[in-house]
């Protein structure tokens, strides 16, 4: 059944003031990508977000990661979060009937009397049946529909990633101890991002960790994003309902519905996001001015307001942005082929103490670093 | 000189060994490896302590620091200076955002580049003047709501095709003076500012500014030229006086 205004279960009681969605103030966040896509291990990303610990308060961290699963690399990667285990076995018929299960397994966790009361991890390994497929729903398209499905209709299960070769861990605690339970460690990347939360409007639990992701689009974000209300009504809309409890979902939505449905390029996307304000519209050569006139007057309701910096990664690269008055902290280190992006150099400078360059990015502007052609 | 070494060290042991050695009588400190630790120098009120740090302090370093003087040979990260009451900070890379902000008193030279909102609310009175010297260049918000002290912007020291001042630079400034080695754009200024050219008042003012700025940066600069300067005064020491009275 396809997701719709109509069917969704929205608006859930939560809904119903945007000031109770707002998420955090003084969150750290971290991300690398080794252009090259050379494999380096978690333990460096749970090295470097340790260094920001004091940015959080133990009530979240994250992480996400691409080139980790080359083995399946070709298969979607299903991370599923079960708060209920009973409803482990409903989740699944729907994953066979919908899908070609090619393999499942838990998520090896590590025992830790730090980490409380974890939920139970699964990940499975699945393709899009040929026959799924129509002229207008690609295999992505059938895949974002099933995992809006089970976050919407399983009470009790949560995708955390979808994406290919790539997966998302995260839960309640510090991220360094978060790093542990999963075993980061024993996982090689070649992009990584990290997130220390410190939830101050929005419910500290599993699923409201950050990374949020869709297929193998994720962000962490530092921030809030005080336009939640109309950015969750815009992408609602758009037939991706909001189940996570906190703001940072919403943008990374409306990143996948902006670059993914609308084709907009990912310049284009940022500039929806983190618009120019109309004085410096205005004064724009005619043929840029017509282009940002339009992306605010089309797109509008996907500008996001309040103060943030967020890391978006996908299989392609790694991008960061800041909100348009820069509210929030943001540096960029490259080294070789690696580019760190980072809301403190300290943080950086723990795993990699020398640099060739290191600057602070403009507000609005944003740094899109891509992996080069294999 | 007492070396305290800061590789895995919290910042709350490192403040508290930098507060028992002072009390003990050590007035020169190094620390090394310094990798992030917050509030280094916060707070601290002896006039004749210096602390050199290598590495890169964290955020707020200097908050509230009333007399010592703290050289940081590599860069800083935000919040140098918060509130700062007297004492000095020199910084020999770049800083980050809101760089002395409300600073009362004391010195911050700052060899680089430096962030948004540097200099904000910053404030003076009667003999206490607040001194800040950016070698390099400035994000927004430049000065914002600035009510007194001396701000000198230079853009001397980094090369890049950025202006050497951001957007909104001096809205609300209602006291103090604010001088810029360059020109601005009427557009990029708060409207509660006017721009003008320096006299000798100013030339007697910056001169000894710029050489302990140029002496403690161990650098020569040709930032002697007083003709390629504006200042940024305040037209009105009220700008929003009447903003809730009507």
């Amino acid at each position: 059944m396809p997701i719709s205004k109509e069917n969704s279960l929205f608006p859930q009681p939560w809904v119903k003031s945007p000031y109770n969605e707002r998420d955090t103030a003084a969150c750290g966040l971290i991300g690398f990508i080794n252009k090259d896509r050379k494999r380096v291990s978690g333990s460096i990303i749970q090295k470097a977000i340790a260094n920001q610990h004091d940015r959080g308060n133990g009530l979240g961290g994250g992480f996400a990661a691409y080139g980790i699963y080359p083995k399946y690399k070709d298969l979607y990667a299903l991370h599923l979060m079960y708060d209920k285990e009973s409803v482990i076995d409903e989740v699944e018929e729907l994953i066979e009937k919908s899908l070609i299960l090619a393999h499942a397994e838990l998520i090896p966790v590590k025992k830790s009397k730090i980490i409380k009361d974890p939920p139970l991890f699964k990940r499975y390994f699945v393709d899009v049946r040929p026959e799924s497929l129509e002229e207008d729903v690609s295999a992505d398209d059938y895949l974002v529909k099933i995992v809006m499905q089970i976050n919407v209709e399983v009470d009790g299960a949560f995708v955390i990633s979808s994406g290919k070769n790539m997966g998302a861990f995260k839960g309640v605690g510090f991220p360094e101890d978060i790093a542990d339970f999963f075993d980061l460690q024993s996982y090689e990347g070649y992009i990584w991002t990290a997130h220390n939360r410190f939830p101050t409007n929005t419910p500290g639990w599993w699923g409201g960790a950050h990374p949020f992701t869709m297929l193998d689009w994720s962000i962490v974000h530092n921030g809030e994003i005080s336009s939640y209300g109309i950015n969750y009504r815009f992408i609602d809309t758009h037939g991706f309902p909001c189940t996570m409890m906190t703001d940072t979902e919403v943008v990374t939505y409306i990143i996948y519905f902006l670059v993914r449905k609308h084709k907009l390029s990912f310049e284009d996307a940022c500039t929806v996001m983190a618009p120019p304000f109309w004085k410096d519209i205005d004064r724009m050569p005619e043929r840029e001015r017509r282009r940002f006139t339009l992306l605010r007057a089309t797109y509008g309701a996907a500008a996001l307001n309040g103060p943030f910096a967020f890391l978006f990664g996908f299989n392609g690269g790694l991008i960061a942005l800041n909100d348009r008055v820069k509210l929030r902290p943001l540096v960029v280190g490259h080294k070789g082929k690696t580019v760190y992006i980072s809301s403190e150099e300290a943080s950086i400078r723990e795993v990699c103490p020398t640099l060739d360059s290191l600057y602070a990015p403009h507000a609005g502007q944003p740094t899109i670093e891509l992996l080069d052609k294999e | 000189m007492k070396v305290i070494d800061g590789k895995d060290i919290y910042y709350k042991q490192l403040n508290e060994q930098i507060r028992s050695e002072i009390r003990a009588g050590v007035k020169d400190f190094k620390l090394v490896n310094i990798i992030g630790q917050r509030y280094i120098g916060g707070g601290l009120e002896d006039k004749d302590v210096t602390i050199h740090v290598e590495g890169v302090p964290g955020e707020d370093m200097a908050a509230f620091m009333d007399g010592p003087t703290i050289v940081v040979e590599n860069n800083a990260q935000d919040g140098v200076g918060n509130t700062m009451n007297s004492g000095k900070i020199i910084v020999h890379g770049m800083a980050g955002d809101v760089v002395g902000y409300g600073m009362r008193g004391g010195k911050v030279f700052i060899k680089e580049d430096v962030g948004y909102r540097v200099a904000i609310h910053m404030k003076g009175f009667l003999d206490k003047v607040p001194i800040m010297v950016i070698g390099g260049k400035a994000g927004n918000f430049f000065g914002e709501y600035m009510a007194g002290g001396v701000v000198v912007l230079l853009g001397a020291t980094t090369e890049n095709d950025d202006p050497i001042v951001g957007d909104y630079c001096a809205t609300g400034m209602h006291g103090g003076v604010i001088y810029i080695r360059g020109s601005v754009e009427d557009r990029m200024l708060g409207k509660e500012v006017k721009k003008f050219p320096l006299d000798k008042k100013d030339e007697k003012v910056l001169t000894p500014i710029l050489k302990e700025f140029s002496s403690d940066m161990d650098l020569s600069l040709d930032i002697f030229d007083f003709s390629k300067y504006i200042k940024l005064l305040p037209i009105s020491s009220r700008p929003y006086g009447r903003m809730y009275v009507y």
